[in-house]
């Protein structure tokens, strides 16, 4: 029965194709379609209507056979007019793909080496102060506008989008030792070697006015940082001591001092916003809350740091550049011990600053390069250097995380892609899938021996290897091992 | 909570006036419900209201609330998916949790699994969508599929269908090897005395036809329908479509089987004079040469699944190649006699041979061991496996498809069909249920239901590609084409951790550092304060940590040995079902 009609349907559709080529393709669709289905009804052994059937056809067919063989209607598989876009039918069936692993591992290599064939990390030199940069300041409101301090008192504002100076004043006499803008971003304030403290609107003075400052005060000694509270008007400024101000008063609310002669640097901690961290010359980190009248704690370690930056994400953790070439990730209810070591300076460390969102850092240190480490690994990802870049003594990580900046000795601000290889400005979403794709790919085989050489591969003046190998002279055995993060921590106080 | 609920319901009667929400299927119910009470259709209904406002509500709630009709949703959560399917689709075992201490690696393996379950998941999900289903023939209950006739499926299958089963008669420079394209719309004819054709099989399109003037022993499609490889009477010639000789390769010399791995762009070649050759057509250089030293190689095929070449010899051995080893892989001893053929499943997992004893086996190629054994009484000359299992055999004249023969033990082939002539060459045509035969007056496409695999993966093999797709794929395919230094016997081997080099690396560590960077911390007690602290305090505290870690060890070992006795048993309880078999002795036992 099967085949007697199976047959007519074939003479039908016999038919129907040779209607087709006259008819529209839409017809053809629904006749094979309509085929399909009419042998499936027939292909199941008890439907009643091929059951009345088969008395009649015995007589005819010899045999009753169910046959089907694999056809194809183009129409489902090709486009139906050229301004559509090409079918792809997938099947995901691990045995059609074959060799998986390797292939998977070959896209992994080109990813990695594509990778360095368009890292090209430079964007922009900033160049227009006529001393070494001494301090940046991002600005809290607007991400293209960055100030920037010099070591002769002159401020210069920057548009980033054009990359042109848009006002210069100057502050200070002296260096101009820290700018910070306040949380509304209407204003800033500047700390410098002439004992004041001032604070500037943002906006531009108009035609033939001067630049005069909103706010000035006199502090009896020298100021070496500045930072301001999140959401307070409340500033803290560092010297031979800690003093939080009000920003109405002339003389500061509450003074810390801890046996110490001078700090280098002072920061509120983002997300517990009355805390307090600041680096001392006598090797130690001391930690406030702004609330108490004392300090919190200190942890002295073997030299001194230079500046600590709070991670924006996780509350208590900080990290800070010390003068040992290292950076050292510390847990604030934990400083016995810091939690991770970052080793790949050279050089003294000098500043840092955390990605905003809390899994990088960048630092900048004086052997003329910024590294940029994960905030969980021991070494860094990424190492920037130019030919005319000195020593780097300020360095800033963008508020939408995609761009450095970094002010060093040579009296220019550079602008820095945070991901060296990224492609700039709007992606399609095909673009961003292979990216995406192709990230995750480089993840999946770092470990791999080829794919770690090349993705690890970076060219570094002929100094950085002089350093990297030195050779110990103790003989192995005589010094008792100890780990390098306990290495480096004297003792915590409290 | 109720009471507020009602609360609430008189303030909202009061303001708004009740509109009635729109009738649907699920509130008939409640209808019924509503003219059992019959008076209080008012409060009713502001209660439908209400629960049509918290519709949104609920249904993102769990499912197995009831919903607002107060039917229970008899289909809670989402579509089971069928184990086996699931089972099709997995790639690896789970990984063994690590112990509690490794967080962060903790961390890593769950998230990396649970986007590996997803995506298992969602492809077996996607396997339901696919729109084409296998063929099959079944005959009626008391008869062979065997003796129906190609003629008979061709008159019974559409008309597309039925063209594919054709006859080419070309008896002047028979017999034919035959080579189908990747995607299965190409076909490439040799003729053992010079004749070269290429065409479209299916629309019969002549792509070109030449004679090369020199006897041909094998054809090869490359990586793309533009360019095909001939082992001519001396050289290697390498032509395009258009029947244009690209190269004449000089150091491929007296070549009787060719192989093309397509993953890896290497032309395989086995020569008269014993040696294996691998050509990267990329590149064009001689990736490798290996003599064999085991004379006439004239029966080769390639493992799709790890590209792993095995060539069969004449003393009925048939040995395993890669390219990077001068020695073979594997010597396995098939038949007694010379192999005459040999064919490797697409998933790597079975070969089969047949060899001058007239024999056909089956070996599983992963443990290297044998499974079945068929005698066929002519013996079979040619042997190719189709995409979803077919063995096609050629006995003489006859071609015979089998259907199973790993599973289950074959009496009757699934199909056979007489040629003219002996058979020289077959293959199955992918995504086609058709099988192409090469013989001595010419080229016999048959009709195999249930050959072929009925859905494609458009980014593989696409038969229905345009020329911008294949360009497309073809440079795709060129940027990850693997290494030959990647081809092994298990081809997954890159994914796994190298422990033998890391152990040695950590090894060089130790030595240069004077300590085990790896090793677990000692236990150092917390000072505690209010005399908590006391020495004895602290080396109790010491010695609980021991006791946790000792205890640790023996569970383990005692897991150990309570696996191991199980197994133990199940060996003892497999020799005595054997021993329970009763022997001509038993009766001398007590």
């Amino acid at each position: 029965a099967c085949s007697k009609t199976s047959r007519q349907l074939t003479e039908a559709t016999a038919a129907f194709n040779y209607n087709t080529h006259i008819n529209a393709c839409h017809k053809l669709k629904q006749v094979s379609n309509k085929r399909r289905n009419s042998l499936k009804v027939l292909l199941q052994h008890d439907s009643p209507a091929s059951s009345t059937l088969r008395s009649t056809s015995y007589v005819v067919f010899r045999f009753q056979m169910k046959v089907k063989v694999l056809s194809r209607n183009p129409d489902d598989y090709v486009r139906e007019t050229k301004l559509d876009i090409q079918r792809v039918p997938r099947n995901y069936d691990p045995s059609l793909h074959p060799f998986e692993v390797s292939r998977e591992y070959t896209r992994a290599l080109n990813a990695t080496k594509l990778e360095r064939v368009f890292a090209k990390p430079f964007l922009a030199s900033l160049d227009g102060h006529r001393d070494g940069v001494n301090c940046l300041a991002k600005h809290t409101q607007s991400l293209s506008t960055l100030l920037s301090g010099s070591c002769d008192g002159e401020l210069k504002v920057w548009d980033l989008t054009k990359r042109e100076c848009v006002r210069t004043l100057q502050a200070h006499e002296g260096f101009i030792r820290g700018v910070v803008v306040r949380y509304c971003g209407t204003s800033f304030f500047t700390v410098g070697d002439d004992k004041t403290i001032k604070q500037w609107t943002m906006e531009t003075p108009g035609y033939g006015e001067e630049e005069e400052p909103l706010n000035t005060i006199l502090g009896k000694t020298v100021f070496t940082g500045l930072d301001h509270h999140q959401n307070k008007s409340v500033f803290a400024t560092c010297g031979q001591q800690v003093d939080i101000w009000d920003e109405q008063r002339s003389s500061p609310i509450r003074s810390f001092s801890w046996g110490v002669d001078s700090f280098s640097s002072i920061r509120f901690n983002p997300v517990e916003t009355d805390l307090l961290g600041s680096c001392a010359s006598d090797r130690s980190i001391i930690l406030y809350d702004m609330r108490e009248s004392t300090p919190l704690k200190k942890v002295v370690m073997t030299m001194r740091s230079n500046t600590l930056c709070w991670n924006p994400m996780e509350a208590f953790h900080f990290t800070c550049a010390n003068e040992d070439y290292n950076l050292y990730t510390y847990d604030m209810r934990f400083l016995e011990k810091p939690i991770k070591v970052h080793m790949d300076h050279v050089s003294a460390v000098l500043d840092v600053d955390y990605s905003p969102t809390g899994q990088e850092f960048v630092s900048a240190s004086f052997d003329k390069t910024i590294r940029i480490f994960p905030k969980n690994d021991g070494h860094s990802r990424e190492v920037y250097h130019t030919k005319r870049m000195q020593h780097v003594i300020c360095v800033k990580w963008s508020s939408d995380s995609k761009y450095i900046l970094s002010g060093s000795d040579e009296m220019n601000i550079r602008l820095w892609k945070a991901n060296a290889a990224e492609k700039l400005g709007v992606l399609s979403h095909r673009e961003r899938e292979a990216a995406n794709y192709s990230q995750k790919l480089k993840e999946k085989f770092q470990h791999h021996p080829q794919i770690r050489r090349i993705a690890r591969h970076r060219h570094l003046p002929k100094i950085f290897s002089f350093y990297r190998f030195g050779f110990s002279s103790t003989k192995p055995g005589s010094v008792p091992v100890l780990s390098e993060k306990e290495k480096h921590v004297v003792s915590v106080v409290k | 909570m109720k009471s507020k609920a009602t609360f609430t319901d008189s303030h909202v009667e009061k303001k708004i006036k009740v509109k009635r929400p729109s009738v649907r299927y699920w509130n008939e119910p409640q209808k019924e419900d509503k003219s059992r009470d019959g008076e209080n259709t008012g409060e009713a209904a502001v209660q439908q209201d209400r629960r049509a406002k918290k519709r949104k509500q609920k249904d993102e709630t769990s499912a197995e609330k009831k919903l607002f009709s107060e039917k229970s949703d008899p289909f809670p959560g989402s579509a089971p998916i069928p184990k086996d399917r699931l089972q099709k689709f997995k790639r690896k075992d789970k990984i063994t949790k690590p112990p509690r201490h490794y967080r962060k690696l903790k961390q890593v393996i769950t998230r990396s699994e649970e986007a590996s379950d997803l995506a298992l998941k969602q492809a077996a999900r996607f396997d339901l969508l696919l729109p084409e289903d296998a063929g099959f023939l079944e005959g009626d209950e008391d008869e062979d599929t065997c003796t129906i006739s190609q003629e008979d499926i061709a008159e019974a299958v559409d008309i597309t269908s039925g063209a594919k089963y054709f006859n080419l008669k070309l008896t002047q420079f028979g017999p034919y090897r035959v080579d189908y394209s990747k995607t299965g719309r190409q076909l490439l004819l040799g003729g053992r005395r010079g004749h070269l054709a290429c065409f479209d099989w299916q629309t019969k399109q002549l792509m070109c036809e030449i004679n090369v003037m020199e006897s041909i022993s094998d054809v090869k499609w490359l990586h793309t329908d533009s360019m095909f490889a001939v082992a001519q009477k001396q050289w290697l010639y390498v032509y395009d479509s258009n029947g244009i000789e690209l190269h004449c390769i000089r150091k491929f010399n007296d070549v009787l089987r060719m192989q093309f791995l397509p993953y890896h762009f290497l032309l395989a070649t086995a020569s008269a004079t014993s040696f294996l050759q691998y050509l990267d057509v990329s590149t064009g250089k001689e990736v490798a040469a290996i003599c064999t030293k085991t004379g006439r190689l004239d029966v080769m095929c390639q493992n799709p699944h790890n590209a792993i070449i095995h060539l069969g010899h004449s003393n009925g051995t048939v040995t395993l190649w890669s390219p990077n080893q001068k020695e073979a892989l594997v010597k396995m001893l098939c038949h007694q006699g010379g192999v005459r053929s040999v064919a490797v499943d697409k998933m790597g997992n079975y070969m089969v041979t047949s060899g001058m004893d007239k024999k056909l086996k089956v070996f599983d190629i992963r443990a290297l061991k044998p499974l079945t054994s068929y005698f066929l009484p002519a013996g079979a000359s040619c042997l190719s496996l189709s995409q979803r299992g077919l063995l096609s055999a050629a006995t003489g004249d006859v071609v015979q498809v089998y259907r199973d023969v790993w599973s289950t033990p074959v009496t009757k082939p699934y199909m056979a069909h007489r040629v003219r002539g002996s058979v020289w060459g077959l293959q199955f045509c992918p995504f086609e249920d058709v099988l192409g035969v090469g013989h001595g007056e010419g080229f016999t496409s048959m009709l195999v239901p249930g050959a072929g695999e009925p859905n494609f993966d458009g980014l593989d093999a696409n038969p229905y590609r345009s020329a911008k797709q294949r360009q497309e794929w073809e440079v795709k395919a060129l940027l990850e084409k693997i290494q030959p230094e990647l081809i092994s016997l298990d081809p997954t081997d890159l994914g796994r951790v190298d422990r033998a080099t890391f152990e040695q690396r950590h090894q060089e560590k130790v030595q240069s550092l004077g300590f085990d960077p790896h090793a677990k911390e000692k236990f150092v007690p917390k000072f505690k304060k209010k005399g908590r602290s006391s020495a004895g305090a602290v080396e109790r505290r010491k010695k609980q940590v021991a006791h946790v870690d000792q205890r640790d060890v023996i569970r383990k070992s005692v897991e150990d040995k309570v696996k191991m006795e199980e197994q133990q048993k199940r060996k003892e309880a497999k020799k005595a079902a054997l021993s329970r078999r009763k022997s001509a002795l038993d009766r001398f036992k007590k």
